[in-house]
This record gives C-alpha cells, sequence and structure tokens, in this order.
C-alpha cells in the first residue's frame, strides 16, 4: 500500500469523498476512481460498468469494480446521464491500475446540474480527506 | 529445540485426467447384459464428448497422486480459527459406512428405517441437550444453512403474530455468512460495533433496539475468541423489545458441558457437525448444521418432524406453520451417524473435558506467543484467540507472509485476514486434540519465523518454497478465467 | 491411574505446566467470563462413553434396524438412486488426506482437493453440455431453488414458472427459499404424455424463467428444446433441473438443447444413498452468467516460477467478501461428494457411462415389458430411463404394500404426492437388479394382486 505522499492526485480533476476523479470536458464530465482507491483495492480484476443512456441520483451506485479479495461499488458524485462506457475495461481491467487517470476511466456524464460539480473536493482538500 | 515438522520430499506431477486418455479404455468393471437390449429413439441421444478414457490404474493413480499434495488434520496441527479443526475420529467412518446407514433409501416405509430413525432422533435430543434448547432439526446440510433456516425461523415467529419486523443487528465481528443469511431472508442486516475490550456492550444494542427490529445474530464465543460476557443482559434487551436472540454456534467448542446458551437467552442457534462433533471437513464439505431452538419457535420448525408413533418412530409433516424445507430429504445423514458416534465414545465428561482442554490450549499459545505477535486484546481467551502482524509492519512482512512461510515448517496456517476489525488478523484455533508437544514446536517455529521477519524477510516475502507450488497469481485466475478443461 | 480417553492427548503433568505458563491455579479460571448463575453444576444427560468395540455393537445393533442388504430390494428411485460403487471410488475417497483436509483457503496446501474440483467442474460441464460449473451446492433441491434466484437476479423480473412434474420436494425447497424475498411460483401442469404443459408461459408476465426436470418425476424424458425456444422470446431463462443425471449417459444434455442453468442431484455418481444424504447439488450454468453463480468455483493459473496450479477464483461473489450481497451465503459445500464424483465419472469414462446408461434402460424397458404381462401398464408415453409410472388395475397398487414386510420395496406409491395417480406407482430399476431379481419381483406383485 501506498504512503500518502507517494499517491498520485492530480491537478487537472476534482475528487469525491467515495474516492472517484472527475475531469469537465465541456458540457460533459469524465470520471474514474482515483489512485488511493486503486490502491487500495489491489489488482483489479473486473469492472461492471452501465449501459450508455441510464440515468443516476447523487451517491447512487453506477458500477462495481472488482479486485482479487474485495469489491466496490462507485457512486455518482453528482446527478447525471451516462453518454459513454469505457467498454475497453471489460477485457482489460488492468488499465484502472496502470493508467488510472487516463485509459482506466469508467463513464463519461452529462451532470443534470453543472454546479453540483462545484462542492467536489480539490486536490489539496482530498489529501486532507485522506490523512 | 524441536526438530522442524516441515521438510522437502518427493511428490509426483500428475495431468489432467482426461489428458491421459486413450481411446477405448475403461476403469470400471462391464455389465453383463442378462436383459434383452432395449430399442431406443436414436435422435434423442446424445453423445459423450471429451469424457475420458482410462484404466483403473491410471484413475488409482492419478488420485492418489493428488491427495499427496493435500494436508490434512492427519498430515498435521490446523489452527484455524472457528474451524474447530479437531482430530476425526477413524471409527466414525466405520460407522457410516454400515450398510444399514448408508445403503437405505429416504423413501422406505418407515418400519424399515426405525435404527436410523432412532439415531436421528436420539441425536436430536443430545444436541438439544447439550445448547439447553427445547427441539431440534438436522435437516440443515451446513453452518450457513443452519443460520438462514434460524432466521426464517425468527421472520415466521414475527409474521405469525402479524409483525413485521425486517431487520436484524449483527455484530462487526459476524462472520460473513450472517449478513449473508439475513440478505437471503429479504431482511437487512444492522451493524453495530463491538466495544473496546472486544465484547457487545449492551448499550449498544440498546441504542437500536426497536419495534422494527427482529432480532439479533450473536456468535458466543465470539470471532475473537472471546465469551460475550454481556448476553445475559443483551438478550433482556432484545426479548424487552419483542425480538429474538440467534446465536451462530461456530464456536460451540469452548463450552460443552459448561455453559448452555439455551440457558443464557438464546432462542435459535445452529450447531456445526464438521466443527464442534468431529466429523471431517472433506476439503470443503459436507458438513451438517442443525438448528435448535426454544419451545416458541418449535411450530416453525422444517418437515418433516421425527415423531414418536406407534411404539416407534415416525415423520411428521403435520406442521401447518412450518416454514417447508430446506433439504430434498433429512440433511447430510453420513455427517450426523459420525457426530452421533463421537458424542457417544466420549460422553457428558469427555465432551466437558474436550472444552476444557481446548480452552486450555487457547490460553497457552495465547501466553506463549504474545510477545512474538501482538496481541490487540489481552485477556483470558476461550478455544480461540487472535493475533494481529502490527509487530512485523516495519518489516513490511504481512499477515499473509507469516501464513506461507508457516506451511514451510510443517504447520497449516491459522485463519487469517478475519475478524474483519483486527487489521491483519490471525485467528488461532489449535483445538483439544493437539498436545502440549506440538503446541510447543508450533510456538518456536513462529518464533523462528518472527526472527527471519526482522533478519531476513525475503524469505517470509518468497515463502512457501517446500510446497508443490509456490504462491499462486490470483489476479491472473479472476482476470483470465479459466473454470474448466 | 485413571486411563485417558485416546482423543485426548493431556497428561496430569501436561496440564499443570501449561496453567504454570498461563499463571492461572486451576482450568476453572479460564473461564471466569462465563456469568457464575448459568455455569452448569451437574453433568449433561447424554449416554456413553462407550469403548470402540462396545460403539460396534451398538451400531451394528442399530444399523441392522434398518431395511438394507441382500435380504432387501428396494425399487425406489424418486429423487435418490441405488447404483453400484466400485471398490475404487470407495478406497480412493477415503484418503484422509481428501477427507480431513479444509476448505482449499491455503492453495500451496490443497492442489489435490483443487484440482480435483477443477476436474469435477469439466466433467459436469461436458456431462451437462454447459460452460461454467461450480464446486458444488448442498443439493438437488437447495441447487434448484439457487437456480430460480440467480435467473431472479439476471433477468430483474419475480415470477418464475415451475413443471408439476418437477420433484415435489424440489418443489418445496424451492417455495421456502423464494417465499422469503416474495418472489412468486406459477405451476405449469402436465400432459397426458408425462411432460409439461408448456402453453400457459406465452401468458405469464414478468417471467424469470421456467423449470422442468428431466428425467421428470415421473421418470419421463421432457422436449427440452421446445422449453427453452418457448421462453427465450420473452427473455427469460431456461432452467434443467434433474435428480438422475446418469440419463445423460444416454440422452442428449440439456445444454444442447438451449438451457440456460442445468441443475440437480449428482449422488447417482459414486455416493451412497445414505438415506437422502451424501447429497451433491450440481450447478451449471453459461459463460455470460457466471458472476452471477453462486458457491465456490476453481480456476486453473500459475505460480510464479510459472508452474501450473488451481485456485479458489472469483470469491468476491461469496458471503466471506460481499457479506449480505453475496450470491449466496454458502460456505461449506458438499466438496468431498464433489471429489467422488469426479472420481466416479472418470473410472467409468466415455464407454462405461454409456455401457452404464445403457445397462438401467434395458433393465426398466424389460420390467415394463414383464409387467404388460400381468396387466400393470406404463401410465405415460413419453421415453424414460431408469424408472416409470406403473399403473395398476383395481386396487392393485395397495395390495402391493404388503411387500414390504417380506424383503421388497415395489417403487413409490404417488397418491400422496398426485391424488390424481392414486392408482399407480413409481417403479426405478438399475444396474443393481438382476433378470432374475425383477422376475422375481414381477411374480411378487402378480400375487399381491391376486390376494
Amino acid at each position: 500500500m501506498k504512503e500518502l505522499n507517494e499517491l498520485v492526485l492530480p491537478d487537472d480533476v476534482l475528487y469525491s469523498d467515495d474516492h472517484e476523479w472527475v475531469r469537465v470536458e465541456g458540457d460533459t464530465v469524465r470520471i474514474g476512481i482515483s489512485d488511493f482507491a486503486q490502491d487500495q483495492l489491489g489488482d483489479i480484476v473486473y469492472v461492471d460498468l452501465p449501459a450508455v443512456g441510464t440515468s443516476f441520483q447523487k451517491d447512487q451506485s453506477f458500477g462495481v469494480v472488482e479486485s482479487v479479495k474485495s469489491v466496490s461499488e462507485m457512486l455518482m458524485p453528482f446527478n447525471g446521464e451516462i453518454v459513454e462506457v469505457n467498454d475497453v475495461l471489460e477485457d482489460n481491467p488492468e488499465l484502472v491500475n496502470t493508467d488510472t487517470y487516463g485509459d482506466g476511466w469508467m463513464i463519461v456524464v452529462k451532470p443534470d446540474d453543472p454546479s453540483e460539480i462545484d462542492s467536489l473536493f480539490t486536490p489539496q482538500k482530498y489529501r486532507e480527506l485522506l490523512k | 529445540m524441536h526438530e522442524k515438522v516441515g521438510t522437502s520430499g518427493l511428490v509426483f506431477n500428475e495431468p489432467l485426467i482426461w489428458e491421459k486418455s486413450g481411446a477405448g479404455r475403461c476403469g470400471s468393471s462391464l455389465f453383463s447384459p442378462d436383459v434383452p437390449g432395449a430399442s431406443i429413439d436414436e435422435s434423442l441421444m446424445g453423445d459423450l464428448a471429451g469424457f475420458p478414457e482410462v484404466s483403473e490404474v491410471d484413475v488409482v493413480r492419478h488420485f492418489t497422486r493428488l491427495s499427496q499434495w493435500n494436508y490434512g488434520v492427519d498430515s498435521g496441527m490446523y489452527p484455524l480459527g472457528s474451524c474447530t479443526m479437531k482430530y476425526n475420529p477413524k471409527t466414525n467412518e466405520r460407522q457410516a459406512a454400515l450398510p444399514g446407514f448408508a445403503d437405505i433409501h429416504p423413501m422406505l416405509p418407515e418400519r424399515c428405517a426405525q435404527g436410523m430413525l432412532r439415531l436421528m432422533f436420539d441425536l436430536q435430543r443430545f444436541l438439544a441437550e447439550i445448547t439447553g434448547m427445547d427441539a431440534v432439526s438436522l435437516q440443515p446440510s451446513a453452518g450457513a444453512q443452519g443460520e438462514l433456516t434460524g432466521i426464517m425461523l425468527i421472520g415466521a415467529y414475527h409474521r405469525k403474530r402479524g409483525d413485521a419486523r425486517t431487520r436484524i443487528i449483527v455484530p462487526d465481528t459476524a462472520h460473513g455468512t450472517n449478513p449473508a443469511s439475513v440478505a437471503l431472508c429479504g431482511l437487512q442486516p444492522l451493524p453495530v460495533k463491538t466495544g473496546p475490550d472486544g465484547v457487545l456492550l449492551p448499550e449498544t444494542v440498546d441504542e437500536v433496539m426497536g419495534p422494527d427490529v427482529a432480532g439479533i445474530m450473536v456468535t458466543n464465543p465470539n470471532t475473537l475468541g472471546l465469551f460475550e460476557e454481556n448476553i445475559v443482559d443483551i438478550a433482556q434487551i432484545v426479548h424487552d423489545g419483542g425480538g429474538l436472540v440467534y446465536c451462530d454456534g461456530a464456536n460451540l467448542n469452548a463450552v460443552m458441558g459448561i455453559v448452555r446458551m439455551g440457558d443464557i437467552g438464546v432462542d435459535v442457534m445452529h450447531v456445526n457437525l464438521h466443527k464442534t462433533f468431529s466429523s471431517p471437513h472433506g476439503g470443503g464439505g459436507p458438513g451438517s448444521g442443525p438448528v435448535c431452538v426454544k419451545k416458541r419457535l418449535e411450530p416453525f420448525l422444517p418437515v418433516p418432524r421425527i415423531v414418536e408413533r406407534d411404539g416407534g418412530l415416525g415423520f411428521s409433516s403435520d406442521a401447518p406453520d412450518s416454514i417447508g424445507k430446506v433439504h430434498a430429504f433429512y440433511g447430510n445423514v453420513g455427517v450426523m451417524v459420525r457426530a452421533y458416534s463421537y458424542i457417544m465414545s466420549m460422553g457428558a465428561a469427555g465432551l466437558r473435558q474436550a472444552s476444557r482442554l481446548a480452552v486450555l490450549n487457547a490460553n497457552y499459545l495465547k501466553e506463549r506467543l504474545k510477545d512474538v505477535f501482538d496481541l490487540p486484546y489481552d485477556r483470558t481467551c476461550m478455544h480461540e484467540c487472535v493475533f494481529s502482524d502490527a509487530r512485523q509492519h516495519e518489516q513490511k512482512v504481512t499477515t499473509l507472509d507469516i501464513a506461507k512461510r508457516l506451511i514451510d515448517y510443517g504447520f497449516h496456517p491459522p485463519t487469517v485476514y478475519f475478524p474483519l476489525i483486527v487489521k491483519g488478523a490471525i485467528m488461532v484455533e489449535p483445538t483439544e486434540t493437539e498436545s502440549k508437544e506440538t503446541l510447543d514446536a508450533f510456538v518456536e517455529t513462529c518464533r523462528t519465523i518472527a526472527r527471519e521477519a526482522e533478519e531476513n524477510p525475503d524469505l517470509l516475502h518468497d515463502a512457501p518454497v517446500n510446497s508443490k507450488v509456490r504462491r499462486l497469481d490470483e489476479t491472473a485466475a479472476a482476470r483470465n478465467l479459466d473454470l474448466m478443461g | 491411574m485413571k486411563r485417558m480417553m485416546r482423543y485426548l492427548p493431556h497428561t496430569p503433568d501436561d496440564i499443570a505446566a501449561m496453567l504454570a505458563t498461563i499463571g492461572v491455579r486451576e482450568l476453572d479460571e479460564l473461564f471466569a467470563a462465563v456469568p457464575e448463575a448459568s455455569r452448569l453444576d451437574s453433568a449433561l444427560d447424554l449416554p456413553g462413553p462407550l469403548d470402540e468395540q462396545s460403539l460396534n455393537r451398538h451400531m451394528d445393533a442399530l444399523s441392522g434396524r434398518n431395511a438394507a442388504g441382500p435380504s432387501f430390494a428396494s425399487y425406489l428411485g424418486a429423487g435418490c438412486y441405488e447404483h453400484f460403487i466400485p471398490h475404487a471410488v470407495t478406497y480412493l475417497m477415503g484418503r484422509s488426506e481428501f477427507v480431513t483436509a479444509y476448505t482449499p483457503y491455503q492453495p500451496e496446501l490443497s492442489q489435490g482437493t483443487l484440482q480435483g474440483i477443477y476436474e469435477y467442474q469439466t466433467l459436469a460441464c461436458r456431462l451437462l453440455g454447459m460452460e461454467v460449473s461450480n464446486g458444488s451446492l448442498y443439493d438437488g433441491a437447495s441447487a434448484f431453488a439457487e437456480a430460480l434466484l440467480m435467473a431472479i437476479r439476471i433477468t430483474k423480473r419475480r415470477r418464475v414458472a415451475i413443471s408439476s412434474a418437477l420433484h415435489p420436494y424440489y418443489r418445496d425447497v424451492a417455495a421456502t427459499y423464494l417465499g422469503q424475498a416474495g418472489f412468486d411460483i406459477t405451476l405449469l401442469s402436465y400432459e397426458a404424455s408425462g411432460g409439461t404443459d408448456l402453453s400457459a408461459l406465452g401468458s405469464i408476465d414478468d417471467l424469470a424463467a421456467v423449470a422442468v426436470q428431466s428425467p421428470n418425476f415421473f421418470g419421463c424424458i421432457e422436449d427440452l428444446a421446445a422449453v427453452s425456444e418457448a421462453v427465450h422470446g420473452q427473455g427469460a431463462l431456461s432452467i434443467t433441473a434433474f435428480s438422475e443425471p446418469l440419463a445423460y449417459g444416454l440422452y442428449k444434455n440439456p445444454g444442447s438443447l438451449g438451457a440456460d442453468i442445468v441443475c440437480g442431484e449428482g449422488r447417482s455418481f459414486g455416493l451412497p444413498q445414505s438415506f437422502g444424504g451424501s447429497s451433491l447439488g450440481m450447478f451449471t450454468a453459461r459463460r455470460e452468467h457466471v458472476r452471477q453463480m453462486p458457491g465456490r468455483i476453481v480456476g486453473k493459473t500459475t505460480d510464479r516460477d510459472g508452474r501450473p496450479g488451481f485456485v479458489i477464483t472469483l470469491a468476491t461473489r461469496e458471503q466471506h467478501i460481499r457479506r449480505e450481497r453475496a450470491t449466496s451465503n454458502i460456505c461449506t459445500n458438499q466438496s468431498l461428494c464433489a471429489l467422488t464424483a469426479a472420481l466416479y465419472l472418470s473410472a467409468l469414462g466415455k464407454n462405461g457411462l454409456r455401457d452404464l446408461a445403457k445397462t438401467n434402460y434395458d433393465r426398466a424397458e424389460y420390467l415394463k415389458s414383464r409387467f404388460a404381462e400381468e396387466g400393470i401398464h406404463v401410465r405415460f408415453s413419453r421415453p424414460t430411463f431408469n424408472e416409470f409410472v406403473a399403473e395398476f388395475p383395481d386396487g392393485g397398487s395397495s395390495a402391493c404394500d404388503a411387500l414390504c414386510a417380506r424383503g421388497t420395496a415395489p417403487g413409490l406409491p404417488l397418491g400422496a404426492f398426485y391424488p390424481e395417480l392414486a392408482d399407480c406407482r413409481l417403479f426405478c430399476v438399475t444396474e443393481t437388479k438382476t433378470r432374475d431379481d425383477i422376475d422375481t419381483l414381477v411374480r411378487e406383485v402378480a400375487s399381491c394382486m391376486k390376494k
């Protein structure tokens, strides 16, 4: 397991208290899980993602990420509709470990209310939370 | 200093059984056809593609070699917490194989099975006596199914009284089967935290007890190896609130003949015949998880029940409030025969002594190992005790590494990473059938491994090296599923 | 000095030394946490202890009061089948490394069990024509209940349709399991031919699955292709249950006929009848549904030196990780029974299995022809395997009950399960009966009827 100062927490994303990262890309938002989450879970073996077009409320589970020894639900950081899903993860779940903020992304969402994103954490605040 | 228990030795590689096929070979005796061959619609017939064709020698050698890769209680000490890996008496196997038990059909007319019914009826009475309960069902096939049955009984009880209670209190030390069983019944587990001394506090239960709570599931002694000393008060709180108390009896080996769960507030519990009552584990089963209840839950027990009738015994399904059936027939009968034989061999005094010595062994290990491994709860334990890898953190040695290194020294590892409330938990249950010499050898081995952790931790990181295979890639197993040949 | 019980190795000196290490004077002090008022002050009321020889006598006497052995001939099937067990099977499955081992959570010490279960999973799939198998559930009935729950999870619907020709006890267990969560069961009637009437299926709403048994409780082979076709259009699953899988040594397997889940009782593969114990819940499914499958699964992988090896895999479905979200609560299963089945199926192999299945079929057909000579006819027209329903004229069925006292169990009277079949009995004939045995049965039945 990584120490706090070893964690990778890039500046171009915000974080949820459920250990997801979100990257605003125009009027959609790309979402994945943070380095802390993937490190805690260990080698990811399977990712279960929703269908494009489904909508979820904030804090609803939109999917499941599985490692050998544990399984974790992923919760929506805000209300929105799924517009894209990373199908590559079906055969290559290890991308979540190796390219956590890049090719390891999970979903792209059209948020119902973009202002909800403002209440998510900056990298500094997230690091505080992890202490 | 003892000689090392584990050593290297010659074992054999052995392919998968179908890889040994040779067209036309057969490993079983052919039947002489003495009735005419009947015609059959060929369009209905299948083929047996991919089935092996091997001789009897091939089969025997194959499974003999496979068995030599296993470690059993007969090989050595198996200190798995909450599993009670005690010695499995061989005479029990002789009894279970008797034709009058092994070769009888479950739907024979009752008068043709009076010996079997007598064994089952008496076993029910023995278990009721040991647990302090009023009635027993032998139907559940394992502890988890016993739990499921018990929770169903609680649900049926409340429903009969027109009371729609949907939640069951489950402590954070509970075995995973507990909340899983609750969920299977369409109820919600209501988690509560264990107190700082490793036991449940009455006030914790009082806080959450309410009119929507059907009951509580406790394990006693609990999975930290501690007797739930507040159980009487906790049971009172639950009963006062209209709920019932379920006890997971997996740890019964600590208290036979010493205290009975029925006397301290428990309404329903299961026992594990393949733990406490010496029936072997078989590499994962079969087991048997009879459920024992107080009178008020008796009407809901699974059918058929065994009843006294016409001077003998019979089955009765005349129980309108029964929850139904959980097994096609009567449960894992072979396991019951073994448990019955064990109880008859031990008697009341023997069972009591077994529990006393189980507790003695665990406390002895606790005292002798507490300077080797971190002991989160330094108090008198019951039949098992829980350590952690906290002292080995500095060397980046984990519970897993310690477990794997024990293998090289000829010991099966204890239970690891359970209960969840202790990080890096190492749960040790020696059972009463291990001698002081074996325990001392185990202690010396643990000391050696702890020293290795300080001086040369890679020995642990690389372990095991003496077993037939080294550490296996579980990630690859889950990512690239290969579940059949 | 008092002789010590042979399973308890502690000498008084051992105990004294250990108490000294612990720092207490008396063993009883270790039980201080047990409330004093509740501690037992007298011995439990239990018999024994019996020494080994006395135990043998006692058990021999109990065993002797049950109808088994060469002087009793059973023609009962109905979910539990008498088959010959080659001694090699009994001998090998008695090896203590298999018997006294624990669940293979430490795979380095359990490769024997793990490879054996992997072989079992493979043979189960090949026999049933399916893509994945688990390492066993408790028995055919609970496996059937789990199949229904799995179909409900996959389709997210709440109703299942079950054939009334499916074993009545399996239906009872299913009702117990499904009743807990409030799922609904619709019963499908059976036709005059002995097969399930599928006509109602199209009009059932919210259907998760249809379930039939083949051979069914009447011994009849169902039209499995028709069952699968009937429901796939509705997005429901086709479940085939069985209690006599030996039939697939002869007949087309359910997987080849479109079944989505195939489950049932594997006791016929090398396990003794044990009064309905020694069961083996077999459970197979399609690969795409593997993550919804309950029970332990063994997978093949490699170790860090690249050697092949086996581990429990996909454990995140199971209770010890997923807890209340687990696919099932099962922990201990019927592992040794599954291993026995793998051994038995390997010993029989392709040739032995076909031979044995045909032998069973031939014997049942022979009994049918001999019964016909006595005016006892087969009730249903569908093909059967080693079991069939015989219809008796004029109260002849109840006349046969007397045979039990004379050493023969002449099939199962069906009136208690199907009132419309009160004059019928379910007969099973396996390879354990010779031609002479069968002729004797017919003679005895005929003489009962004449009285």
